[in-house]
């Protein structure tokens, strides 16, 4: 019965998601395996930055600078790539994400500072190492890097971008979500006093969830790396679709509640949305428009049903 | 070996920048004793908690536990050292399960559900969410919880209140077993019947100094409120209680208001011209009534009437049409803190429903300069109401209503952590408004100001009006004595 109230946004999102991939459907005949690989690879920078964005506010915080991280790694991927190719630039990003996430979370637990301010500041300090590292869009990436998210498996209805996402879920997020770290998390996220008298440290479990969060905006990076071919140190359009994919995704601002799959179904909802209207000939100026009337939709629409649960 | 105590704490002081919350307390506990901590309101008793179990660091004094100077930096080293504390708030996570709550705090399982079983708490599933779960199954899984983890020392702080009475019969009885097992046990509560069932000895906290250490015997309640009141300054003169003005219709009248779960039968009735006080030890449902009597929460039953007829808010607007004023203990929560003096004190001029439109700044500033005249608030700081005293801005928030008049008016904790001298200039000015034809309530944690200020006194026990007290017999003997429950016995 909890069960079932727990996983009815996820539900929902799923249905909505079907109903929108066959609305496009009816209307663009031609849209297919080709249109659904080219989404999902649209949508890989988006899902990282999402689930980045998603870890911090579970854990009660906030972080608004996900997309300069995200570029960041971009330039560094792109700069590593020139010189050495391999496996080892990769994992170099990926430290230097896990280290920029974890300056932010100790700047905050240190500081005292309002996680909203610190990170604004270091929106912008990111943003001034990635055009540091590399000032105007330049670099290159190498081709088995650019593979592993372009075309489809054997199954041409599953792209690879797509499993890409799912890989992350299952091999970095549900494991962490059963270890002592992920519950800690969602306990401070949850009540942050009555965490500390259960004799959680709060401090490292802030840190700790911050460095997540970099750590998938450096996927984030890798993956526009790779999407591109080159290294972009300005910052793109991250911020506010990830916090509005974490909010769509039923993740509650203020902490506790929620998970990854949600807000990672709502990216691809809110990115479908889009190519709907897009097919549709809807004035772009109007789209996001639409998209935010939506959304506003949603969530109220979820609210009501919740509170509609809480009362019985 | 057994001459050693679990814990002795003495000397313990804590200061919070100028404020001394304790100066010299201190405790002994041995073996299998059971030690109720006693004090009144603002006695320190909860800073002393805090520093026992890690939350808060001493300023000065030493904590030895079995004879070893301890170091309780955070609430884990103090369980780590053998002291487990159950807050008076439930501490377990709202958004994760019992199963999840239990892993995070490293509990053992079975003896977390032997112990829930043997408080009394059958149908708990480990799958259950805690924010599912009603308060009263919370407060036990967080006692059960604390057994499970085999403490030397347990630390029990108002863990009763929310109890219905058959579980906190299981309670006192788990926790007198395991103290005969040996556990050393320190009992906070407000409940006399329950201390002289449980405690073997009480230790009396008074000004943030432990003033005396009881043996709990026949008669020690009469000896305890009269160590928690000690000699106290004096505070100005007694009111004389002016002839009491039953006749006529009420301003307020309550009948068996209720909000569940802390409030259960509130009835009085409130005339202009009176000051009534309320009397009541925290928690007791003081908040929940005047958050009824203010519109900010709707009652769960009874009835509420202003000049006789019934009256039910759903918006404080309401109450506030019907000439009903709060004004709320906390100080920040009824002043603009950024703005000026003068902006604050003629708040209410502006704040009419639908008048947005421009102020009468001349009849605004002949109100203000009289209500600052009249409460002698020292205005050299009055660009930002932050930067003025706690007293002075509690000034403030009264000025307020003595500019614009007022019918009703619910003064919650007025005095509370300001001096001496503006607690003196703050009762006239209560007795004044009454005067002016004003009914006041009145709610203050501190007892000594119930002969100065009010008219007569409700004391509130466990939700419900337990007592009504004229202002000639209201010495504070008799206060906490009611304030207790003492006199529901009688």
């Amino acid at each position: 019965m909890t069960q079932m109230k727990k996983h009815a946004w996820v539900i929902s999102l799923a249905v909505l998601l079907a109903v929108l991939l066959a609305l496009t459907k009816i209307i663009q005949p031609g849209f297919g395996a080709s249109g659904i690989e080219s989404l999902a690879r649209a949508a890989l920078p988006f899902g990282f930055a999402t689930s980045g964005m998603a870890v911090v506010i579970i854990a009660g915080g906030i972080d608004l600078s996900v997309a300069s991280m995200m570029a960041v790694c971009a330039v560094t991927t792109a700069v590593l790539m020139e010189r050495i190719a391999g496996v080892p630039a990769v994992i170099i990003v990926l430290l230097a994400g896990v280290a920029m996430g974890a300056i932010n979370g100790l700047l905050i637990v240190l500081t005292k500072v309002p996680d909203i301010v610190v990170t604004l500041a270091m929106l912008f300090v990111w943003e001034g190492v990635a055009l540091l590292i590399l000032s105007s869009p330049g670099g290159s990436t190498a081709d088995w890097l650019q593979g592993t998210i372009r075309g489809s498996l054997i199954f041409f209805w599953l792209p690879k971008a797509f499993l890409i996402i799912a890989m992350v879920l299952a091999l970095l997020w549900w494991p962490l979500q059963r270890t002592k770290l992920g519950l800690s998390i969602y306990a401070i996220g949850s009540d942050e006093l009555a965490a500390f008298r259960s004799g959680i440290s709060i401090g490292p479990t802030k840190v700790a969830a911050y460095a997540i969060c970099g750590l998938f905006c450096a996927f984030g990076g890798l993956s526009l790396a790779a999407l591109t071919g080159i290294g972009e140190p300005v910052p793109g359009p991250y911020l506010m679709a990830s916090i509005a994919a974490v909010v769509l995704g039923g993740v509650v601002l203020g902490g506790g509640k929620g998970g990854l799959l949600g807000p990672l179904l709502a990216v691809f909802v809110l990115r479908i949305i889009r190519t709907l209207l897009t097919l549709m000939a809807v004035d772009p100026n109007v789209t996001t428009i639409v998209e935010g009337v939506i959304m506003v939709g949603v969530v109220m629409l979820g609210t009501a049903l919740t509170l509609k649960g809480t009362r019985k | 070996m057994s001459d050693i105590p679990l814990l002795d704490a003495s000397g313990v002081a804590k200061n919070f920048g100028a404020v001394k919350a304790l100066t010299d307390a201190k405790l002994t506990l041995s073996k299998g004793q059971v030690i109720a901590l006693m004090g009144a309101n603002g006695a320190g008793k909860s800073t002393f908690v805090k520093i026992l179990t890690g939350a808060l660091k001493p300023t000065a004094g030493r904590v030895l536990i079995r004879g070893q100077e301890a170091r309780v930096g955070s609430p884990a080293e103090a369980q780590r050292s053998g002291l487990v504390p159950v807050y008076q708030e439930p501490s377990l996570i709202p958004d994760l399960n019992v199963a999840d709550n239990l892993t995070l705090g490293n509990t053992p399982v079975q003896a977390f559900r032997n112990w829930v079983e043997e408080l009394g708490i059958e149908s708990l599933k480990l799958t259950d969410m805690i924010s599912d779960l009603p308060l009263a199954t919370l407060r036990i899984l967080d006692l059960a919880r604390a057994l499970a983890a085999q403490p030397d020392v347990l630390l029990l702080d108002e863990m009763t209140a929310a109890l219905p009475t058959d579980l906190v019969d299981n309670v006192l009885k788990t926790v007198r077993k395991q103290a005969d097992a040996g556990m050393g046990v320190i009992y906070i509560s407000h409940r006399f019947t329950e201390i002289s069932d449980l405690c073997d000895n009480a230790t009396v906290l008074r000004d943030g100094c432990t003033v005396g250490e009881l043996p709990i015997e026949p008669g020690v309640e009469d000896r305890a409120v009269e160590l928690m009141l000690g000699a106290k300054l004096a505070l100005g003169k007694r009111h004389t209680g002016v002839a009491l003005r039953s006749e006529g219709t009420p301003q307020l009248a309550a009948r068996g208001l209720a909000s569940a779960p802390k409030l259960s039968d509130v009835s009085f009735d409130l005339f202009a011209g009176e000051v009534l006080g309320v009397v009541a030890l925290e928690g007791q449902g003081q908040d929940e009534l005047f958050d009824l009597l203010a519109g900010i929460t709707p009652p769960t039953g009874g009835t509420l009437s202003v000049d006789s007829t019934v009256a039910s808010f759903n918006h404080p607007s309401d109450a506030i049409a019907r000439g009903i004023t709060y004004v709320p203990g906390n100080r920040t929560d009824a002043l603009l803190l950024q703005r000026s003096v003068r902006e604050n004190i003629a708040l209410p001029f502006a704040a009419r429903v639908g008048d947005w439109g421009p102020l009468n700044r001349s009849m605004e500033r002949d109100r203000v300069n009289y209500a600052i005249e009249k409460l002698q608030i020292d205005t050299r700081a009055q660009d930002e109401v932050q930067r003025l005293s706690g007293g002075n801005q509690q000034k403030v928030t009264i000025a307020r209503w003595i500019a614009k008049g007022v019918k009703t008016l619910l003064l919650f904790d007025p005095t509370r952590g300001i001096d001496v001298r503006t607690k003196r200039q703050i009762y006239p000015l209560v007795r004044e408004l009454a005067e002016q034809g004003a009914a006041v309530l009145m709610y203050t944690s501190e007892l000594e100001e119930i002969p100065l200020a009010c008219d007569r006194c409700m004391v509130i026990f466990n939700g419900r009006v337990v007592d009504m007290i004229d202002a000639k017999d209201a010495d504070e003997q008799t206060l906490m004595r009611a304030a207790y429950g003492l006199t529901e016995v009688a």
